[in-house]
Formats: C-alpha cells, sequence, structure tokens
C-alpha cells in the first residue's frame, strides 16, 4: 500500500555525516560493478518477464486508486506521463513538450504534437486535461485528490494545457509526474478511467486482474531510443519463495522484494544479481503527539536516543538501507540536511530527557504489524531491548496485518498512539511535509501541530531564491527531526533480483522501484 | 429417498449463505477502506462507499445479492466492477481441473495400494505403503511442495510455477500443473489408501469369504470380487470428502505454485473485503461440499442391495 508520489531526485553519493556512508556504499558498491559489466548495447528484442509480490483480483484500472508496485509497473507500460523523472532525478520532458511559469501560479504546458494512442486517436490538449480532472472535483474518488487541491483551473489552450493554482508553487511540474495521473484517451472531457488503452510504450493484449498481463511493443511509440523489448509479461507472484524460484527456474527476469536472507543463496546460483536501490522510503514509527506521554516533546526525544538506529538497519534491512535521522526528507533529495546533529543509540541521553520530563521510567505499548512494513514487529522487539536500558518498558503488541491502515495506524481508536508505518518518498520536500507533516493534513500520522513548522511550509513553496529556499527546508528538517513526533531510524533501498539476461543502463532511478517503474522501457536483453 | 436428500442439501446451502453473509459483516472495516488502504481519506471514502452502495443495511444487501445467485448472477465485484461470473469462471474452471488431475493421479494409485496392502496385510510391501503414505501426509502441504520445487523444479524437469494462457494446449496444460497435482496427491492418499486397506480388512473377517477361500478362491479374486464390492460405501464417502478438500482447501498449493483457482481468489477477496466475491466462492465451496457428499450417498445407496431394494 503505497502512497502517493514519488521519491529522490538528484541523487548525490557523496556526502557525510549521519549516513556513516552506508547509502554510498550501497550505491558504489552494489549498483556500479553490475552496471559496468552490463551496460551492453541496446538491443531490440526479446520478452522481460517480471515477477511481482503484489497484485490481486481486486486491482482496478483506474489509476486514481492505485496502490502498489503491480498495478504502477503496468501502468507504466501501457501509459506516458508529462512529465518524466529521468534516472538522474531530474525532469525530461514526456508528453508535455516543454513547460513554463512565470509566477508560479499559472503554469502553461505545451503538449507534444504526433503521439497517439494505441486506439489510433491522437493526444490532444482535451485528454491531459480531463486525465488531470479525473483526480479533482467531488465525485473524484481518487488518492491524489488532496494533492491536487490547490489547482483551481485546468483548461486547454490550442496545444497548451493551462493550469492555475491558488497559491504560487515551484513543485507543480513534479506533482504532474506523480504515478497515478497518466494521460489517458477522453471523450467530451471524461476520461475512461477503466481502460487499458494508452500513449506508453506497450500495447496491452491480455489482462487477469492479480494473475498476469501480456503487453506487446507499441509499434507506433515516439521514443526512437526507448522499450527495447518486443514483449512484457507481468506475473502476480504473492509467495517470496516461489517469486525467487521463478527467478531461480528462468520462468522470471525480474523479481521485487527479495528476502535479505536469501541473497546470498541467489547470489551463489549465478544466473541473477541483486540491485539495491537507495532512496527516500523510509520505515518509522509515529507517535499521537495529542496523546499522553507522547505529547511531551522530552518523551519523544528520550525514545529517539532509546534505539539502535544501525542494528535496525543490519538486522531488519539485511544492511539494504541507510542509517535515518528521524528525517523524512532523504539524502536523494534536494535540500536534504546533512548537517543535522546525528542521534545515535544513546541510553544515558534517553534518561536524562525521561528526567527532563519529570520520569524515572516509562510505560509504553508500540502496535507493530508487518503490514507497515517487512520486518516491523522484529523492529519492534529490538527497540523494545534497546529502550529497556533507558529505563523505558516497551510492550510489542502485535496486531493483525488484516485491517492495519484503517484500525491502527492513525490511531482511529485513541488505543494505538505509538505505531509503525512506511513511506516511499516524495521527488520534493514539500509532497513530504505537506502530506504528514502539515498540521491538520489527512495523513498527517503523529497529529504534529508546529507554527513554525506550518509557516515555513507555506513560505517555502513560493520562495524563489534558493539559497533561502535551502535554509527553510533544512529549518523544517531539524525542526521534524528534534520537535517531531515520528521517529525514522532507517532509509530502505529498493531490493530487486535481476537475471543476467537483461541489461540495465548505467544508472538506475532512486526514484521508487524498477528503475521509477520504468524499468520496462528503459533496460534491454543483454 | 434421493428428492428428500436434494432437498435438504439446498436448505443447508441456504442456512449456510445466512451465515457466509453473517460472518462477513463481522469483518473489521469495509471494502472502501482496504480498497483505499493507507490513502484513505474521509472525503474519498465516502465517495466511494457511496458509489458501491455500502451504505444500505445489511438485510437488504443480503437480499438482493441472494435473489441474484438464484438466477445465476452473483453481480459485480464490489472492487473493480467486473461481473463475479467472470471472475470465478476461469479460476472456478482451473480449480476444477486441477482437483480432477490429482483425483485422476491419486484415486487409482490409493486404491491399488490399499487392495494390495489389505492382499499382502502386515508384509513390507503393506508397512512400507502405510509408512510412505504417512510421512507424505505428515508434511505440511508447502513443505512437500517446497521440496518437489527443489527436486524436480530446479533441475530443469518441470516448471516451478504454472501459466496458463488461452493458448495454452491441453498437454501443456498437464505438463505444467504436475507439480501441483503430485503435491496434493500426496497429500490425499494416505487418507484413502488407508481406508480401502482397513475396510476390506474388516470384511475379510466375514464368514463368506472364509467360505470363498474355502471354495479354493484365489487371494485376489476374493478381494476384487467380494471384498470390494461391500468394502465401496465408505470408500466412496471418504473419496468424497477428498475431493472436496481438493477443490476448497488447496490455496496453499495455489499460492506456491502461483496456481490462478479459486482458493487464492477468496483469499485476495478476503483481505480486500469483497464481500461479494467472498460470498459468491463461500457459496461454491458450500455448494461442492453438499453436492459431493450427496453424490456419495447415492451412489453407496446403489452399491448396496439391501438400501436400494428396502421393503
Amino acid at each position: 500500500m503505497n502512497k502517493p508520489m514519488m521519491t529522490g531526485s538528484a541523487f548525490a553519493p557523496s556526502r557525510r555525516g549521519v549516513l556513516k556512508g552506508a547509502a554510498a556504499i550501497g550505491a558504489a558498491g552494489l549498483i556500479l560493478p553490475h552496471t559496468t559489466t552490463s551496460a551492453t548495447a541496446q538491443t531490440r528484442g526479446g520478452t522481460f518477464r517480471i515477477g511481482i509480490g503484489h497484485g490481486s483480483t481486486t486491482d482496478s484500472l483506474d489509476p486514481g486508486l492505485w496502490e502498489h508496485l503491480y498495478v504502477q509497473t503496468f501502468g507504466q507500460a501501457r501509459h506516458n506521463y508529462l512529465i518524466e523523472v529521468g534516472a538522474d532525478g531530474q525532469l525530461k520532458p514526456e508528453i508535455a513538450e516543454s513547460w513554463s511559469s512565470a509566477d508560479g501560479q499559472t503554469w502553461v504546458f505545451a503538449i507534444r504534437q504526433g503521439v497517439s494512442f494505441h486506439s489510433g486517436k491522437a493526444v490532444t490538449a482535451a485528454d491531459v486535461v480531463a486525465s488531470i480532472n479525473h483526480h479533482r472535483g467531488d465525485d473524484s474518488t481518487s488518492v491524489v485528490k488532496p494533492l491536487l487541491a490547490a489547482i483551481t483551473d485546468v483548461r486547454a489552450d490550442g496545444n497548451n494545457v493551462v493550469v492555475t493554482l491558488e497559491a504560487p508553487n515551484g513543485d507543480l511540474p513534479y506533482l504532474m509526474t506523480d504515478y497515478h495521473v497518466p494521460v489517458l484517451p477522453s471523450a467530451d472531457g471524461k476520461v475512461d478511467a477503466n481502460t487499458t488503452d494508452g500513449c506508453g510504450p506497450y500495447v496491452v493484449e491480455s489482462y487477469e486482474h492479480g494473475v498476469q498481463a501480456t503487453l506487446n511493443r507499441n509499434p507506433n511509440y515516439w521514443k526512437s531510443d526507448r522499450a527495447w523489448f518486443d514483449r512484457i509479461e507481468l506475473v502476480s507472484i504473492l509467495d517470496p519463495a516461489a517469486r525467487l524460484n521463478a527467478l531461480i527456474t528462468g520462468e522470471v527476469d525480474l523479481i521485487d522484494q527479495v528476502d535479505p536472507a536469501t541473497i546470498g543463496m541467489l547470489e551463489s546460483r549465478g544466473v541473477a544479481r541483486i540491485l539495491s536501490i537507495p532512496g527516500n522510503a523510509h520505515y518509522g514509527f509515529p507517535m499521537d503527539s495529542r496523546q499522553a506521554p507522547y505529547s511531551d516533546n522530552n518523551i519523544r526525544l528520550a525514545l529517539k536516543y532509546a534505539l539502535d538506529r544501525q542494528a535496525m538497519v543490519d538486522v531488519i534491512l539485511g544492511g539494504h538501507g541507510a542509517v535515518a535521522n528521524d528525517n523524512p526528507i532523504g539524502p536523494a533529495n534536494r535540500y536534504f540536511h546533512a548537517e543535522m546533529e546525528a542521534k545515535t543509540y544513546d541510553p544515558d541521553k534517553a534518561r536524562y530527557y525521561l528526567q527532563q520530563a519529570g520520569l524515572t521510567s516509562l510505560d509504553v505499548t508500540i502496535s507493530v504489524a508487518d503490514a507497515a512494513f517487512s520486518g516491523a514487529v522484529d523492529a519492534g522487539a529490538m527497540f523494545s531491548e534497546t529502550a529497556r536500558a533507558a529505563g523505558i518498558n516497551m510492550t510489542v503488541d502485535r496486531v493483525p496485518n488484516d485491517g492495519y491502515w484503517s484500525n491502527v495506524w492513525l490511531n482511529p481508536n485513541g488505543t494505538t498512539p505509538f505505531c509503525a508505518t512506511y513511506w516511499g518518498g516524495r521527488a520534493v520536500e514539500d509532497h513530504m511535509f505537506t502530506t504528514a507533516y502539515a498540521a491538520g493534513a489527512d495523513w498527517n500520522e503523529s497529529f504534529w501541530d508546529n507554527a513554525r513548522f506550518n509557516e515555513l511550509l507555506v513560505k517555502a513553496r513560493s520562495e524563489i531564491n534558493e539559497d533561502l529556499r535551502r535554509e527553510m527546508y533544512h529549518e523544517m528538517q531539524q525542526l521534524v527531526s528534534f520537535e517531531g513526533s515520528t521517529i525514522i531510524p532507517m532509509y530502505n533501498n529498493y531490493v530487486m533480483a535481476l537475471s543476467n539476461k537483461i541489461s540495465t543502463p548505467e544508472q538506475i532511478s532512486s526514484n521508487w522501484n524498477f528503475d521509477g517503474f520504468r524499468c520496462v522501457e528503459r533496460w534491454w536483453m543483454a | 429417498m434421493i428428492a428428500t436428500r436434494i432437498a435438504l442439501g439446498i436448505g443447508l446451502l441456504f442456512i449456510v449463505s445466512v451465515v457466509i453473509f453473517g460472518a462477513t459483516e463481522l469483518l473489521p472495516g469495509d471494502l472502501a477502506n482496504e480498497l483505499l488502504g493507507q490513502s484513505a481519506t474521509p472525503e474519498t471514502l465516502a465517495a466511494l462507499r457511496e458509489q458501491l452502495g455500502l451504505n444500505d443495511p445489511a438485510p437488504v444487501r443480503y437480499w438482493n445479492w441472494l435473489t441474484g445467485a438464484l438466477t445465476g448472477d452473483f453481480g459485480v465485484s464490489m472492487a473493480n466492477g467486473r461481473p463475479i461470473a467472470d471472475l470465478i469462471g476461469a479460476r472456478l474452471g482451473n480449480t476444477v481441473f486441477l482437483a480432477l488431475y490429482a483425483a485422476a493421479l491419486s484415486v487409482p494409485i490409493s486404491l491399488i495400494l490399499g487392495v494390495l496392502a489389505a492382499l499382502w496385510r502386515n508384509s513390507i510391501f503393506d508397512r512400507a505403503a502405510n509408512a510412505g503414505a504417512l510421512t507424505a501426509i505428515s508434511f505440511p502441504e508447502f513443505f512437500v511442495a517446497y521440496i518437489l520445487v527443489l527436486w524436480l523444479a530446479q533441475t530443469g524437469l518441470f516448471p516451478s510455477m504454472v501459466r496458463i494462457n488461452p493458448t495454452t494446449t491441453f498437454g501443456d496444460r498437464l505438463y505444467m500443473t504436475f507439480l501441483p497435482a503430485l503435491t496434493l496427491m500426496l497429500v490425499v492418499t494416505a487418507h484413502m489408501m488407508r481406508m480401502t486397506r482397513a475396510a476390506i480388512i474388516n470384511l475379510m473377517a466375514s464368514p463368506y469369504i472364509e467360505m470363498a477361500r474355502l471354495k479354493g478362491m484365489s487371494p485376489l479374486r476374493i478381494v476384487l470380487r467380494h471384498a470390494l464390492p461391500n468394502a465401496l460405501a465408505p470408500i466412496i464417502n471418504v473419496i468424497a470428502l477428498n475431493l472436496a478438500y481438493l477443490i476448497t482447501g488447496v490455496v496453499v498449493v495455489e499460492v506456491v505454485f502461483v496456481y490462478p483457482g479459486l482458493g487464492q481468489l477468496m483469499v485476495d477477496a478476503v483481505s480486500n473485503r469483497d464481500i461479494a466475491v467472498v460470498q459468491a466462492v463461500a457459496l461454491i465451496f458450500a455448494a461442492a461440499y453438499v453436492a459431493l457428499n450427496l453424490l456419495a450417498d447415492v451412489l453407496s445407496t446403489i452399491t448396496n442391495p439391501r438400501l436400494m431394494h428396502r421393503r
């Protein structure tokens, strides 16, 4: 269950301090060797078969309801977007040939001419308008409705699409890269949300919900340097062992969510390699800041110093990740604050903050389920062990996976103020903060309300001076990290296993899994 | 008598449908919540609930569904708006195919093994067959499945997963589904084999068998001609039970071999709160159980002249 929008632009491998080089080692040690050997000349042809650990019969074709890797990859295989996030994190024109704004409030997107849908219908500005409007309005069920709520008007102007916002926002083009907002064919101003038609690299041949999808190369695809495979097959394989078996026996070429424990065995087989891509995705433990004892920042700080972050990265992620400093903004973000004072496991400091709160010991309960993230239950147990040395008695309440997001997360019954969560990370700082840290936001899982933070958030959105903007985002990260109510111990890498029969470009996007879902059009047969 | 049994079966199905409906009502969360997942906001939830008709009271939804089901229309999936008949159709076919395949492998083998084990009671063969069958049934299904994958799939003999397309030929299908069918065979054989063996051994002590033996008949002929027909009723019953299990209880095997059957559909639907699909599949499972037990009753009546020609 992913939340909308995306991770990382401009991933910078050289940074220091809190990361202790873990992610940098990941990038240098795991990605580069593969890419130097596998960066062969691109060739056309072949079938690319992907085994994905998601997918169910209830999956919808409607992009407004997409939420997991299967539908995301399937969507990317058949659709194009206004703007693409390149592997280097930079924005690249796709259906929008160019875009500009004089004041940050009114944006003009020039629509590429000569592109057609699989049905043969030309892509027009009207289609783009209808595709955006699908996520707006009272009767929209789209999950990105809140994200696009700042849009007051979308209209076609010749071959241009003009988007008007209620307040200036320099990050609007990033919004248009959201995987929920593909360009769909429309009629009379309405898109057909349940069509398999699109203007993307592959034409759908068959789709069995929750089982498999087969697609053939779009012969009229407008990009000449993309979509190398003749055919794409997406298979839903929920069982981790079955997924691994399928890769080993050559039934599929790429799988996601590789269990760290099996990586050594897989590599020794010599048929596949592991790709471990650092991004902004992170795991965390939100605390309901409205509820005692979490309403006291001293208690929150005590808890933040009472867990061993490095041990969690090593054990829970099997080393495929990096230590995080309670900061939802990741190293792949533009304004990542790398100089922040790192929090290490320090029981004495935790005790100190407990005393500041007037306590000598503390009893808390953490509600965890592996639905939040794989390993959440173990992470809770580790947290509980390390917290004991600081005088914190943490009870680990293992709750059912089923119904986790509706009954536990966001503390709907007032009984689960301290739980586990995960976030896919966002391309721009504003999205992450607006989605989960702004006062009153639907997904503000810690119900955190910090006046200074909220003020900065609005200000930073329309600030044009790059240095000032950076300063504001640094201050916000400082606030979230040291006064916020979410413990974020680690950034998790995207870990996938790829058959040696497939080649990848040198740089793989840290923006979402599977090369930003675009492995289908960016990779090729070795 | 058969008519009464069918009427009873239908009554039973009706009760089951009420229970199914009640049970799905008790699940935490609702479909709109599950569909939107972590992304649910009060606004989008309300809009989606309205669209899906989740705001109707429970009895109304039950009545609408039941009347639809009676006319063969299970309605549309609440989750993706596709007709449930379409959703179930292909998967029901897959499930029945796998069940029949497994039955075609296991029924003859367990009957033959059972008869031979009874014939050579307490011999090495009897002990080996019993030990082997009991060992296979004692392992959890997924373990048997993984062992088969390790031995037969990773060596390249058989595919580790099943991918059925509309273009798949019957031969390919048999080949691809061999491992799941073999797994199921190993799981169900013990039950049927031991029931066959026990039923025959039980009869071997009867006076008429003694008589046949005194007449100088060969042991094989005694078993096949005289003991087996009288042992059919319990054997038929245990075969019917195992067939019902093969249709309704193979979700683990489906998951391991990525087999698109009804079991996975059911699990999917439960975790997504797609109540309409859960109810339809549960009803099909219940119907399979009732129908197979009915069939077993009828067949054991037919094989027993005392019941057939009752005065």
